[in-house]
């Protein structure tokens, strides 16, 4: 478990309670797909099937009779005196995310889907907010969500009730949504009946801020209730954001919320981002949000 | 941060790189890290030391080099290190969004054999 936030091993991620790994995805090659035969010509025929994804620890060798070239980049090797020797690898961390990130961009981006990717604390008012934005935005522009939570589908039937098609991802104990959880949750949507994907990440505002998901904009949250001063202490992100949506603003006058300094805060972390403040519960400033979302899609406002 | 998962793909890419290079045993994995990704390094010694058992690198060392985050000054036309993501320049106090160096998250190199 990690020491900052509780989050766990890459753990059984569930869509819509199947395992993720069972769902298929037009992002996704099926791992299974690929299997041939050989014929020794001795009368014994034998199947093989095998991933190309999967890992054989050493000392477990079971030995594919077969070379398989590899084409990604070669690692150079510097002979060290000891014997032992140096292999240059200088490979980021991020390089898988970023990259599966990339195509569904594009796959979005074909499509011409717009996506959000909505970030905040818990209990910051996402899926409150959502559920009205989608109620505004329906008439004219066909919804679909993703929403990701460690448990529970409560979100999702929260947002089931717009009449939108919801994915639920359930990470079990990750604390943040990634590029390859995106693309296989895409895969139960009916994408070409869609204008724009919604995607309410996990509530949590450190780690989500560096994954990258494929979409067009980035939303933050914060609730008048969280205080003035939570983008200066979760600065990566709101600077990552395109986006950030001051919400709860019906509960100002009962918290000591100083509005002024909150936008003073966001600009000094991201100069760049609009702002929006909203009550989801009132309605205040609900127009202001979704019409600027609605112009985000508008044809040739590209995204 | 997430140091476990970061660290269960720092060991993936080096066993992958080491099983290329035809290696047995991996000595040592060299990160880079940058200290505005929010990565603890001693959370990732931590995640490191729980999860090499049963790879090839159970008994490797891993050696993190800790990157400063560096700033472009517009107004100045210099770089200035700091890391404080919403600190200004130093010399004329203007804030930086220019990130130059800071957000590296690598594994740099392995020692093997």
């Amino acid at each position: 478990m990690c020491v900052e936030c509780g989050c766990g091993l890459p753990g059984p991620t569930r869509i819509d309670g199947r395992q993720a790994s069972e769902v298929s995805s037009p992002l996704i090659e099926d791992p299974h797909a690929y299997s041939h035969e050989h014929d020794h010509g001795d009368g014994h025929v034998h199947t093989h099937e095998h991933a190309h994804d999967h890992d054989h620890a050493l000392g477990h060798g079971h030995a594919h009779g077969h070379d398989h070239p590899h084409a990604h980049d070669h690692p150079h090797d510097h002979s060290l005196a000891s014997g032992s020797r140096e292999i240059a690898v200088h490979q980021s961390v991020f390089a898988a995310n970023d990259r599966m990130a990339e195509r569904n961009r594009g796959f979005f981006k074909a499509l011409g889907l717009l996506t959000l990717n909505v970030v905040s604390s818990p209990g910051s008012g996402k899926t409150a907010l959502l559920q009205k934005t989608i109620e505004r935005l329906q008439p004219v522009t066909r919804v679909g969500v993703i929403v990701g939570d460690l448990e529970t589908d409560n979100d999702a039937r929260r947002l089931r009730t717009t009449g939108a098609p919801v994915v639920q991802i359930s990470t079990g104990t990750l604390c943040h949504l990634d590029a390859e959880m995106i693309a296989r949750a895409v895969g139960q949507l009916d994408v070409n009946a869609l204008d724009m994907l919604i995607i309410e990440n996990v509530g949590n505002l450190v780690c989500p801020a560096e994954f990258d998901l494929g979409e067009d904009l980035r939303v933050a949250l914060l609730s008048v209730t969280e205080g003035e001063d939570k983008p200066l202490k979760y600065p990566p992100m709101f600077r990552h954001a395109h986006v950030v949506v001051i919400t709860k603003t019906d509960l100002t006058p009962h918290v000591d919320f100083d509005r002024a300094a909150a936008v003073e805060n966001i600009r000094r972390v991201n100069p760049n981002a609009r702002i929006f403040e909203v009550s989801a519960k009132t309605g205040e400033g609900m127009a202001d949000w979704c019409s600027y979302v609605a112009s985000r899609k508008a044809p040739g406002a590209g995204a | 941060m997430h140091e476990v998962g970061i660290m269960q793909s720092v060991l993936e890419i080096a066993e992958a790189q080491a099983r290329t290079s035809g290696a047995l045993r991996i000595h040592e994995i060299k990160m880079r890290v940058g200290r505005m990704t929010g990565v603890v390094p001693e959370a990732l010694d931590h995640a490191f030391a729980v999860l090499r058992e049963r790879t090839m690198a159970a008994a490797a060392r891993l050696d993190v080099e800790l990157v400063p985050g560096a700033f472009w000054c517009m107004t100045c036309a210099a770089e200035f290190e700091s890391d404080d993501l919403i600190g200004g320049c130093p010399t004329c106090h203007e804030p930086s969004f220019d990130m130059r160096r800071g957000r590296e998250l690598d594994v740099v190199s392995l020692e093997v054999d």
